[in-house]
């Protein structure tokens, strides 16, 4: 991590996390609508698969292209997330040390 | 399938038949939730510590994470049941009910809670009023608390139980184990992360399902037609109401249970309107907290009114399909014609709770229903898991260590948490056998709320803007409002006193109204009588004594309009009323 660039928060961007998951479901839907069974009785003769999925990509890339465009700029030094009582879970590891 | 191996076939025989591409989905699903969860523990990358450490968020995220974290079991389910029982009127809870109490949360509240840095309500009250008030408070919002993590576990088991046939007690066991895990294994300390995907993927599964099923039933106008002629057909024993009424949102008698059209407005504009939407709303730390997690007053105010336009939406996509489950789900429309067919998610017969699992079953192909799944499963488990968690803080740190064992290591107080997370998720699981004994869950949820949130609302609203109001009237105040609440409704409950009847969700109406005025005059009286706190402790706490600059951001007034908190409040009111006009 170079001190020069700025660092942006890259895969776990909450809209390149959001893009990714909705992506995947996106292929996989639009793979179902193709080749899968598509149960025209029930969805009354649409391929509701192929069209939630397509959808779900032309969503998913929008989301990667709005971060992509704009990205979230993490600062040098961010505060760890306190252990927060209102939320139990292990307790978190400390934090490595970053060689500068 | 495994039909052989239990005695019973009909009880082996699933709800919804899924395969293996609806488990992937599923399990991508929670691939994600609980890798991010494990990621933050182990402090992957600064970026997770930077979108989960407090105050740094930009509000569309915290605005989409304060929806979705009541976009759970009383949204999905609740409301797609009472879409099935008495249709358009349930849309009174996001217009009536939701959308003017988050804008006063947002230009009224906001700026004392971000201001005071409060964590929960049982703390504000402490700080407000003292012990009294803090005790009474945390025990009951504790109780609260198990009482809707039932409510979350009950609607869990039951999509369990829809798709793997298993009885209900073994399902619930299991979905208590599902949300134990999700705890343990840190899903819940990603919650943003989750809450914002959460919102997408229940979109993204109910949107076509909504639009499947119009496309099914010919559309807007062939819902109204199917409507109108299976209220015509309907037994006059089924006590069916007339299509006019359930395809109108007011005067929404339906929902209200009075004969009168303008006691109907009145009681759904004051009970659920006023009384219970801003109780619940303002009070709810659960949702608050999104807010506090944003990165500047302005954007802590802007999060319940970002919120409210997806929010005003959402009725289109879980009241629709109940309406459409009553006229195309064979069970449905067997139980709205006074019948009562087998099965359910329960397996002791369908209830309207079952009215959007049996359309998913009927409409939605494999792969999109595993989106479905996912989506629900999600919604429930993140919900009861606020629950337990909610609980979990004011027992260890607001009862027990205050009032129990104080001044112990915090490892102790760890270990207590721990313990009170298991228990509450034991104790859950009576209280879903309780909330599975309602057929319609929101008419349990509106009781409930009227109980707890009535009281508190005027207590919190009263210590609010009159600063002479005593710490012993606080609590008595709740006491009284709480107790009234309970009269109330035990009196009307045609299984106790039965003294008068209200259909629908009017009992809970009255019987928050009562808490609301009871409170007010019990705090007002008591006030009176006793010796109020010096002006100097109110600071932050009491309007008229919090300097107005602690109250705004001052950045805001130079930013272009949209970016501002009354402009965008102004617009969603708008919006909202226009809405009430058009249904």
């Amino acid at each position: 991590m170079s001190d020069t660039t700025k660092k942006t928060a890259g895969a776990f961007d909450i809209r390149n996390f959001i893009g990714m998951l909705l992506g995947l479901y996106g292929i996989i839907l639009t793979l179902m609508g193709l080749f899968g069974d598509k149960e025209l009785d029930k969805t009354g003769g649409v391929n509701a698969n192929l069209w939630t999925g397509l959808a779900l990509i032309v969503v998913s890339a929008g989301f990667m292209t709005w971060a992509r465009l704009k990205p979230t700029v993490v600062p040098e030094e961010v505060e760890r997330a306190a252990d927060d009582h209102t939320r139990p879970a292990p307790r978190n590891k400390p934090k490595p040390k970053h060689g500068h | 399938m495994s039909s052989a191996l239990t005695p019973a076939a009909v009880a082996a025989e699933t709800l919804i038949d899924a395969n293996a591409v609806d488990y992937l989905m599923v399990a991508l699903y929670f691939a994600f939730v609980l890798g991010i969860g494990l990621a933050a523990r182990r402090a992957v990358s600064d970026s997770i510590d930077f979108f989960l450490s407090g105050r740094s968020l930009p509000a569309w995220v915290t605005g989409l994470a304060f929806i979705s974290a009541n976009l759970g079991a009383v949204e999905i389910m609740g409301m797609s049941a009472n879409g099935a029982q008495i249709g358009l009127p349930t849309v009174h809870y996001f217009w009536v009910g939701a959308i003017p109490a988050m804008l006063f949360l947002g230009v009224v509240m906001m700026p004392f809670y971000y201001g005071s840095k409060v964590r929960s309500v049982p703390e504000f009250m402490l700080r407000r009023f003292g012990t009294g008030a803090h005790l009474v408070n945390a025990l009951s919002f504790a109780l609260a608390q198990l009482l809707i993590a039932g409510v979350n576990l009950f609607l869990l088991g039951s999509i369990v139980h829809a798709l793997l046939g298993w009885p209900l007690w073994v399902a619930l066991i299991i979905a208590a184990a599902i949300v134990l895990s999700y705890i343990t294994l840190g899903g819940l300390s990603a919650a943003i992360y989750n809450e914002v995907l959460q919102f997408f993927v229940i979109v993204a599964s109910l949107l076509p399902l909504t639009l499947i099923g119009l496309h099914r039933v010919g559309g807007w106008g062939g819902l109204q037609d199917k409507i109108t002629e299976a209220a015509a057909n309907a037994p006059a024993e089924a006590a069916v109401a007339p299509a006019e009424q359930q395809l109108n949102s007011w005067p929404g008698q339906a929902l209200s249970g009075f004969d009168s059209g303008i006691l109907s407005v009145i009681g759904i504009v004051f009970g659920l309107g006023f009384v219970l939407s801003f109780g619940y709303w303002t009070t709810n730390f659960v949702e608050v907290q999104r807010a506090m997690a944003s990165n500047s007053i302005s954007a802590a105010r802007k999060t319940p009114i970002i919120g409210a336009f997806p929010k005003m939406l959402v009725p289109f996509i879980v009241i629709l399909p109940g309406m459409i489950a009553a006229v195309l789900v064979t069970e449905i429309v067997d139980l709205k014609n006074g019948g009562s067919p087998p099965g359910g998610a329960s397996g002791e017969g369908v209830k309207y709770n079952d009215a959007l699992l049996l359309l998913m079953r009927d409409v939605l192909p494999n792969g999109l229903l595993g989106l479905a799944i996912a989506g629900l499963l999600a919604a429930f488990m993140a919900g009861m898991a606020a629950n337990i968690s909610a609980f979990n803080t004011v027992f260890s740190y607001d009862l027990w260590e205050r009032y129990i064992r104080k001044d112990r290591s915090d490892d102790y107080y760890l270990r207590i948490g721990r313990l009170a997370t298991v228990a509450a998720t034991i104790i859950a699981i009576f209280t879903a056998s309780i909330a599975g004994n309602f057929s319609n869950i929101m008419d349990y949820l509106q009781t409930l709320f009227g109980f707890f949130n009535a009281p508190l609302f005027a207590t919190f609203i009263l210590g609010m803007f009159w600063k002479r109001m005593t710490p012993t009237a606080g609590w008595m105040g709740l006491v009284a409002g709480t107790l009234s609440a309970i009269l109330v409704w035990l009196c009307g409950n045609p299984d106790i006193f039965a003294l008068f009847e209200l259909p629908g969700q009017g009992l809970a109406f009255v019987a928050a109204s009562t808490a609301f005025v009871v409170d007010i005059v019990v705090s007002v009286v008591v006030s009176l009588v006793t010796e109020p706190k010096p002006a100097s402790e109110l600071k932050g706490l009491v309007y008229s004594e919090t300097p107005k600059e602690d109250l705004v951001d001052p950045e805001e007034a130079s930013r272009p309009w949209y970016q501002r908190t009354v402009p965008l409040a102004s617009i969603a009111f708008v919006f909202v009323l226009i809405l009430n006009f058009a249904f």
